[in-house]
């Protein structure tokens, strides 16, 4: 048991060993047939391992379970996609590693296709999978659902896996395409997956929220004719995704019922009260910026008080969003992100300090590398003109 | 089962006086708990008394005195367990007493011949 770690491997090795005893035996009976079966019965299983180790890297099956019981910390799962994904998000992999495998495994994408996702050639992916697939056989990463203890945990991760294929695709980092359509819908797959597999998990359906709104907006983001990037407040919002607005809005009631909401709800609450206003105008700013305070409590990330600044903006005015964002320039976090200096020139241009803006309109387009932004910023900075 | 060493780094300058009672104690604790999963481990004497020896490519050897990889967490002490898998491994690993340090976990490799 301990050389293959396959069941039924194992006992299939045991039998044909008592099949070749059977016909080799005829030449008389081995001092210890006990110990000659076993030892029979580990070379047939190196045999059987060595011809089967193609077949094996190709299965999804990645790590066979020993005689350890089926667990079953929740209340049975239907099948073996949370094992599958528990194993790819396993927290002993790169969470780079861990998106590969997930996109790889769960969604079935071929190995090409990861490597287009991530901007990287096939052979570079391919060996970061193999990898991986070593890592989780040697080190022993187990193919099941984790402990009770450890499940909030490893859910977390999982949902943090998600949302980061989301986000790859919603606005790709590089390149021509503002977003990658396939990343979003493995990603919008792989939450209804989850919200299948753990209905009742806050959570869970605060991602599938956050996914569904933010994606309603997915074709007014761009210009039709001419692809230039379209901010939220010029966007046609009769051509929003009613039917994602309102699925998710409905999730991301269910997952605010929860105290205290996770990252998620409020992720999903705040693009909630986007995708409900009529217009830019009468969004309920207030609103926006008292989710994004209970946001920066729960995590405290830089880039959340950015959003939070924008909002401020809106709800106080430029001169105190401009403060907020002000009060951010010294985060090394947002040193190289070109959303802090392109929220600041839109307050300066609105507070006419028209100088002011086109440099930090510059120092934006500096920072931004996706084509359709740079666009943007282009535009801005030629309607200021000299 | 699979066996997995459990290295212990620690930084020594952290240590106080109470810190090595805390320790002993929780390696007592330690090795109660998880006397069965337990197959071997050893306290090292402090990072000073280490020895590097490195071989200079062409027969010879430099001998130094220092550990062979400077960090602010040196290698303390370490237990080899058993362990159904990696997450068992963590689960144990998780109970090892540190006082400003890690642990790692690796898994011993298994010739089969």
């Amino acid at each position: 048991m301990r050389l293959t770690r396959d069941l039924d491997l194992a006992e299939e090795c045991v039998q044909d060993a008592y099949a070749r005893a059977l016909t080799t035996w005829e030449d008389g009976i081995p001092a210890r047939p006990g110990a000659w079966l076993t030892t029979t019965a580990r070379h047939r299983a190196l045999d059987v391992m060595r011809r089967d180790a193609l077949f094996r890297r190709a299965m999804p099956e990645l790590v066979m379970d020993e005689a350890v019981p089926e667990q079953d910390p929740v209340n049975g799962f239907p099948d073996d996609r949370l094992r599958l994904i528990c194993t790819c998000c396993h927290p002993a992999l790169s969470t780079e590693t861990q998106v590969a495998l997930t996109l790889r495994l769960v969604c079935g994408l071929t190995t090409a296709e990861v490597a287009r996702a991530f901007l990287v050639s096939e052979p570079t992916m391919a060996a970061r999978i193999t990898r991986a697939k070593k890592k989780i056989s040697a080190a022993r990463i187990p193919y099941r659902v984790p402990s009770l203890d450890e499940l909030p945990a490893r859910i977390r991760a999982i949902l943090e896996t998600v949302h980061l294929i989301f986000t790859a695709g919603h606005t790709a980092s590089s390149g021509e395409a503002l977003v990658r359509g396939d990343l979003v819908a493995r990603a919008l797959d792989l939450a209804r997956m989850l919200r299948q597999l753990l209905p009742s998990h806050p959570d869970v359906a605060g991602l599938l929220a956050l996914i569904l709104l933010t994606d309603s907006r997915r074709v007014t983001r761009q210009d039709d004719a001419t692809g230039e990037l379209l901010l939220l407040a010029q966007q046609d919002r009769t051509r929003w995704d009613r039917d994602q607005i309102t699925e998710g809005v409905a999730l991301a009631r269910e997952s605010l019922r929860v105290r205290p909401p996770s990252r998620y709800a409020l992720q999903a609450a705040i693009a909630a009260v986007h995708a409900q206003a009529p217009s830019w105008e009468m969004t309920d700013w207030l609103e926006v910026v008292g989710l994004y305070d209970a946001l920066l409590q729960l995590w405290p990330s830089p880039v959340v008080a950015l959003n939070r600044g924008v909002a401020v903006g809106f709800a106080y005015g430029p001169a105190e969003g401009l403060a907020a964002l002000d009060a951010l320039a010294i985060e090394p976090q947002l040193a190289g992100y070109g959303y802090l200096p392109a929220s600041r020139a839109d307050f300066l241009l609105r507070l006419g300090r028209t100088d002011e803006a086109r440099l930090a309109y510059q120092e934006a387009l500096l920072l931004t590398e996706n084509e359709v932004e740079r666009r943007f910023l282009a535009g801005r900075l030629d309607a200021l003109g000299d | 089962m699979s066996q997995f060493l459990i290295l212990i780094y620690d930084d020594e300058s952290a240590m106080k006086p109470e810190s090595y009672d805390y320790l002993m104690q929780g390696h007592n604790t330690f090795g109660e708990k998880n006397a069965d999963t337990i197959a071997g481990g050893n306290a090292l004497q402090s990072v000073s008394t280490a020895t590097s020896i490195r071989s200079d490519g062409a027969g010879g050897f430099s001998v130094t005195d220092g550990p062979f990889v400077e960090s602010k967490e040196a290698l303390g002490g370490y237990y080899l367990v058993e362990a159904a898998d990696l997450d068992e491994a963590i689960a144990i690993a998780k109970q090892v007493p540190v006082v400003a340090g890690g642990l790692e976990v690796r898994p011993i490799m298994v010739f089969n011949s």
